[in-house]
């Protein structure tokens, strides 16, 4: 009967050996694998705290297995004290390890979350690029005002350049999120966001929406590329003035509810597009009934 | 049932030096124990109505273009409404004097003056909804008016909620006299009454005074 | 005549639903068929329904909170599947219209209908008896909360054969669950129901903070009270101080949708963000509702099996208020995303690591407990320590959510589902299973059978592992929560051993029933003669098992902590019983159908609310109030209980103590 406490400590080694070694083979993916410096830093400090805990974690799980064993019933080199429930000394390290340890990890917080804050412009010689995103049902809109260019589904980015992205949501919240890049932000209507990310690296990306806006969300996926400054330059200026325009009229029929959205490029985009969707001053056709956003202007009564 | 080697002996053996606090003396009465549970729920009701004092505090300079506070209120409205509460709270415990003296007449004459006040209160408050929608402040305007709506129709809520309880109080004591529970109940009724006024004063305050400041 | 109900709501052209319901609808009608004919009705009806005894009210609520877990584990293993199947080109068999509604289905059943419940259901069984006292300090408002709590459940398992459920998620964060994109019925299923079940939370939450404050037994003072009746309290002035919050947000967005407010529209002002703020200001508290009386259940199951006192019992006090109170200063740990900033991000990072201190403190003080004790390895010692290795991970990764720049490469991703079910299930699941077996014998006379019982915890703890391990993997990939379409083919692996440690959870399940039934049937062999099997340390195990039900004869006079404990120390040292005591005839409170009558009312108007049959819904409340005022007019409110039967009942307890005396512990 007791040899299932001996079980538990031997299935449990077992599987934390599993997962370690299936963990490990998957350390190129994702977060654990980033192309940029503020995902490499979130990376740094997800490991060093979770080492951290894991020193005291572990030893603690031990423990358990060994004190349930030890003192288990039918064990008679085992010291009964059954009146044994206090100790001062004891008490006072078990008040102690946890708050040592959140202490420790309250000081990498307060100065990470400060360092790491979405909206602090990285440090860089290079000037940001500058890029709006729209986040729509379902899927995602880029306008890169600077280069007077659009794209949907698809973010072309310079390598080793900081991108310094202003967030909204067309309809209903969303959540930006390229895991290789680092930090996710919400996207919310008639509100922004900021957010700076950069990629060292070249290459293509994964991107999605991580968080829940309805029934076309699984389809929210985008692709990020990363190329080399002098390409990006040559596909900014490739893409300009070729293809559609966005502008009211476009804006409204990609407006409409679709998903799993092929990427699409747009030459030109109407000055001050951004903005107006946040002020929602563009009609959109998201909904099969949506009338124009009312404004009602009745003259304000005098109090009385 | 002592601990230790004494000898067990019956009942209740606390001596006052082993008063180790609250508690000691078992179980409490009844009218200790249902004013209190009704003083929790009056807490809970407290914490409702501060969430709706945060929605308040969020939105209230979300006009949307529409109307605001200053150009919505009137302060003597309220002030004439702020009275009819007051009163009606002060009436209410003369109605708890008179009920602990087991005076039938009196009770139900001052309980009748409270839910009378209590009706004026809330004429007039319909009377201020009923204008500002017709004006096209209506909650449907704004957030602001959505969270100025819920707010104090909130708490006229509570008020119609008291005068239906106030009602069957009436009734019941005229049916049943004045007996331990019925008392009990109409106690937890003043408290539910004089909360109100409470609630009503931050609301005077902190919508309206705080609204139509210069 | 009848709103927007038609005939369309019955879903005739999806399969799953409909067979759902009619097998649903079938199994209800026959168990309903099979009691009529067999006579329980009555029964049921004097025993149970109408009772206002604690013990009837909580078993009822366990009844219900293990009948919705079959649901909530049926919409998990039909998530698995899909995320198995629906794979690269393939869509799988569940169209997003229905995953959406599984997954909101999931959470809010499993938060609202199983975990607390449940967790309500041993508050009201152990409580009283714990404190030494005959019965809550309202126990007609007892009966009202549990069948206000049914009308819930009620109207959402509706939901699946008329209409539709919501598909905004267990929390419905507008602007999604505004009218605008969510136009169906399902949100307002979700807030009409989780408003009525919310009356009836408030007032349980009343209800026991002012029976563990005001009625006790005497000699018991604050510090002599059991540390499940601590950490029951701390829960409960958590409900009084979040669950208005809920109401309140839960209405604004219901005046939102009803009639065209505009707290939490695009249009008109309205800010998203506040309801964000709101529902979780309650949201945070809440899973602390659940969480410290599963703490409280695993000192009395450490205490009780170890063979010595909880270690640390003014810690454990002080870390379980300590608890309580930081628990309201973290909530914005749920949205760093949201863009709050480095200082106010920080902050509550941080306060959200604050509270990992005391639970930290409570992890080692049950260590402690078991060390220089004689551990006894039954069915509930197995739950307590599959807790204490499966939480402290599930703390681990907690801690780590706390620190924003980690919160912002994992939010909402399945890192984040791994870690909420890490804490529930095996923080507050196992604690759940651990007191069913542990107290299960005080409310039915004989104890659950051992083997079968350590088949179940196998099987939730390799189980759980398998169904949640891979998902921490899969959120550092990238991957994120509710996703009806995966879109990485070598997720795939990891997804199905999810799927297989979902699928084996839900054995575990079944082999509750298959216990509970083999348990009832071979009852003899394992019958609670003393009412003592677990040679226990708390007022409870002073009565038979079932206990009478006023519970105890005479209220016993508490003079220390673990006053059950000493009292049996000494009687056994001493041979010989205490006095018999002066028996007094007994009051106690009539039963009524107030409650589950006001709860049906409740439920007419709030389907009638969902509906838009006004006319309906003014009845409802009609009748509701009607029956608060029938109610309010009887005379009669407590039976008496005569002396010979308290002094017969009595007696033959005291009967039995002294047979067994020396023998009082049953365990294997």
């Amino acid at each position: 009967m007791n040899a299932s406490v001996a079980h538990v400590w031997s299935l449990r080694r077992t599987i934390a050996v599993a997962a370690a070694s299936l963990a490990l083979s998957g350390c190129n993916r994702g977060i654990l694998d980033p192309v940029g410096p503020i995902a490499a830093q979130e990376k740094q400090i997800l490991i060093n705290s979770t080492a951290i805990m894991l020193a005291i974690i572990i030893p603690t799980m031990i423990a358990t297995v060994a004190f349930a064993w030890w003192f288990r019933r039918g064990n008679t080199k085992a010291t009964y004290r059954p009146d044994w429930e206090y100790s001062g000394a004891i008490e006072m390290v078990v008040w102690a390890i946890p708050a040592l340890t959140i202490m420790l990890l309250g000081g990498i917080t307060w100065i990470s979350s400060h360092d790491l804050d979405p909206g602090r412009p990285l440090k860089s010689d290079k000037p940001p690029l500058n890029v709006e995103v729209v986040s729509l049902d379902w899927k995602w809109l880029f306008i890169y005002p600077d280069q007077g260019i659009a794209t949907v589904n698809q973010l072309v980015v310079p390598a080793g350049t900081p991108v310094s992205f202003k967030l909204t949501s067309a309809t209903v919240w969303n959540s930006f999120f390229v895991p290789q890049m680092g930090t996710m932000i919400y996207t919310m209507p008639r509100m922004t966001t900021q957010l700076n990310l950069q990629a060292d690296k070249t290459g293509e990306f994964q991107g999605l929406s991580s968080h829940f806006s309805g029934d076309g969300f699984p389809g929210m996926q985008f692709k990020v590329q990363s190329l080399p400054a002098d390409q990006f330059a040559m596909w900014a200026q490739g893409a300009h003035g070729q293809g559609g325009a966005l502008d009211t009229a476009s804006y409204a029929e990609l407006s409409k509810p679709s998903s799993y959205v092929k990427p699409i490029t747009y030459g030109a985009v109407a000055p001050g597009l951004f903005d107006a969707i946040v002020n929602d001053k563009v009609p959109q056709l998201h909904l099969p009934q949506a009338a124009p956003p009312a404004k009602n202007n009745s003259a304000v009564p005098a109090g009385g | 049932m002592t601990a230790g080697t004494e000898a067990p002996t019956l009942g209740l053996t606390h001596q006052a030096s082993e008063d180790t606090g609250l508690g000691h003396r078992g179980p409490q009465s009844k009218s200790i124990v249902v004013p209190y549970g009704f003083w929790l729920f009056v807490l809970s009701d407290m914490v409702l109505f501060s969430a709706l004092f945060a929605s308040y505090a969020s939105l209230v300079h979300a006009t949307d273009g529409g109307p605001t506070t200053s150009q919505l209120f009137d302060r003597k409205l309220v002030a004439v409404e702020t009275m009819a509460l007051l009163i009606s709270s002060f009436v209410c415990g003369l109605a708890m004097i008179t009920a602990k003296r087991k005076n039938m007449v009196w009770t139900q004459v001052w309980l009748v003056m409270t839910g009378l006040l209590g009706l004026v209160f809330l004429g007039i408050e319909l009377h201020e909804f009923s204008t500002m929608i017709a004006e096209g402040a209506g909650p449907q305007r704004s957030a602001f008016l959505s969270s100025f709506f819920t707010l104090v129709g909130c708490h006229g809520a509570h008020v119609t909620a008291g005068l239906l309880w106030l009602g069957t109080m009436m009734a019941q004591i005229w049916n049943k006299g004045f007996q331990e529970h019925i008392m009990r109940r109409l106690l937890c009724f003043s408290v539910f009454w004089h909360a109100l006024d409470i609630i009503w004063v931050a609301i005077f305050t902190i919508v309206y005074l705080i609204g139509t400041l210069p | 005549m009848f709103g927007r109900l038609t005939w369309d709501a019955i879903p005739f052209h999806e399969p799953i639903p409909l067979i759902t319901s009619l097998v649903v609808l079938l199994a209800a009608g026959a168990i309903g068929i099979w009691v009529w004919r067999k006579g329980y009705a009555p029964y049921l009806w004097h025993e149970y329904i109408t009772s206002t005894d604690h013990k009837k009210i909580g078993i009822m609520y366990i009844v219900m909170a293990l009948v919705m877990l079959v649901r909530g584990w049926a919409d998990a293993i039909m998530m698995r599947a899909q995320q198995s199947l629906a794979i690269g080109a393939s869509q799988g068999y569940l169209p997003p219209e229905h995953y959406n509604q599984i997954f909101s289905a999931h959470g809010t059943i499993m938060i609202f209908f199983v975990a607390m419940p449940f967790v309500i259901g041993f508050m009201n069984f152990v409580v009283p008896l714990q404190l030494g006292v005959r019965d809550v300090a309202f126990p007609t408002l007892n009966n009202v909360s549990f069948w206000l709590n049914a009308s819930g459940a009620l109207l959402i398992n509706l939901s699946l054969f008329i209409g539709e459920f919501s598909r905004a998620g267990w929390l419905g964060f507008p602007p999604l669950s505004e009218k605008a994109f969510s136009p169906g019925v399902g949100v307002d299923y979700y807030l009409v129901a989780l408003q009525i079940s919310g009356v009836g939370t408030v007032l349980t939450g009343v209800n026991f903070v002012t029976t563990i404050l005001k009625i006790r037994a005497p000699g018991m003072s604050y510090l002599r009270m059991p540390v499940f009746c601590w950490t029951a309290l701390a829960s409960n002035l958590l409900v009084i101080a979040a669950f208005p919050v809920l109401t309140v947000v839960l209405a604004e967005l219901m005046l939102d949708r009803y009639l065209g407010f505009h707290f939490f529209t695009n249009d008109g002002g309205g800010n998203s963000m506040l309801y964000m703020n709101l529902i979780w200001v309650w949201g945070h508290p809440e899973v602390y509702i659940l969480v410290l009386p599963a703490f409280g259940i695993y000192s009395e199951v450490a205490a009780t099996f170890s063979g010595k006192p909880l270690f640390g019992y003014r810690s454990m006090v002080f870390a379980t208020l300590a608890i309580c109170l930081i628990s309201f200063m973290v909530w914005l740990h749920h949205f760093f995303t949201m863009g709050a900033g480095g200082d106010i991000n920080a902050v509550f990072g941080i306060a959200s690591m604050i509270i990992g201190i005391p639970t930290g403190v409570k992890i080692y003080n049950w260590l402690f407990t078991m060390y220089g004790g004689r551990v006894r390895f039954n069915v509930p010692v197995y739950w307590l320590i599959g807790f204490m290795l499966t939480f402290v991970i599930g703390g681990l990764t907690g801690v780590l959510l706390a620190i924003p720049p980690v919160d912002f490469v994992v939010h909402n991703s399945l890192f984040l589902v791994a870690h909420f079910h890490q804490v529930i299930i095996g923080g507050v699941v196992f604690a759940l299973m651990a007191g069913y077996t542990y107290w299960f014998p005080k409310a039915f006379g004989f104890t659950l059978d051992e083997r079968i019982g350590k088949w179940i915890f196998w099987c939730w703890f390799i189980g759980f592992h398998l169904a949640f391990m891979p998902l921490y993997v899969l959120g550092f990939w990238g991957a994120t929560r509710r996703m009806q379409h995966i879109p990485d083919a070598t997720w795939a692996p990891w997804l199905n051993v999810a799927f297989v440690g979902a699928a084996i959870i839900g054995v575990g399940i079944a082999l509750t029933v298959v216990q509970l039934l083999y348990s009832i049937k071979t009852r003899d062999q394992r019958m609670d003669v003393t009412g003592d099997p677990w040679d226990g340390r708390t007022l409870e195990w002073l009565t038979l098992s079932p206990p009478p039900h006023y519970n105890f004869a005479v209220l016993p006079d508490v003079h220390g902590e673990e006053a059950y404990w000493t009292r049996k120390q000494t009687a056994i040292k001493q041979d010989q019983l205490i006095d018999e005591p002066d028996y007094q005839p007994i009051e106690m409170p009539v039963n009524t159908p107030t409650g589950v009558i006001v709860a049906f009312f409740a439920a007419l108007c709030g389907f009638a609310i969902i509906w838009y049959i006004w006319w309906l819904a003014i009845l409802g409340l009609i009748g509701a109030f009607a029956i608060f005022v029938w109610y309010a007019w009887r005379d009669e409110h407590e039976h008496i209980i005569p002396v010979e039967e308290v002094r017969h009942n009595a007696r033959e307890r005291r009967r039995i103590r002294m047979e067994h005396l020396h023998n009082l512990s049953q365990s294997v």
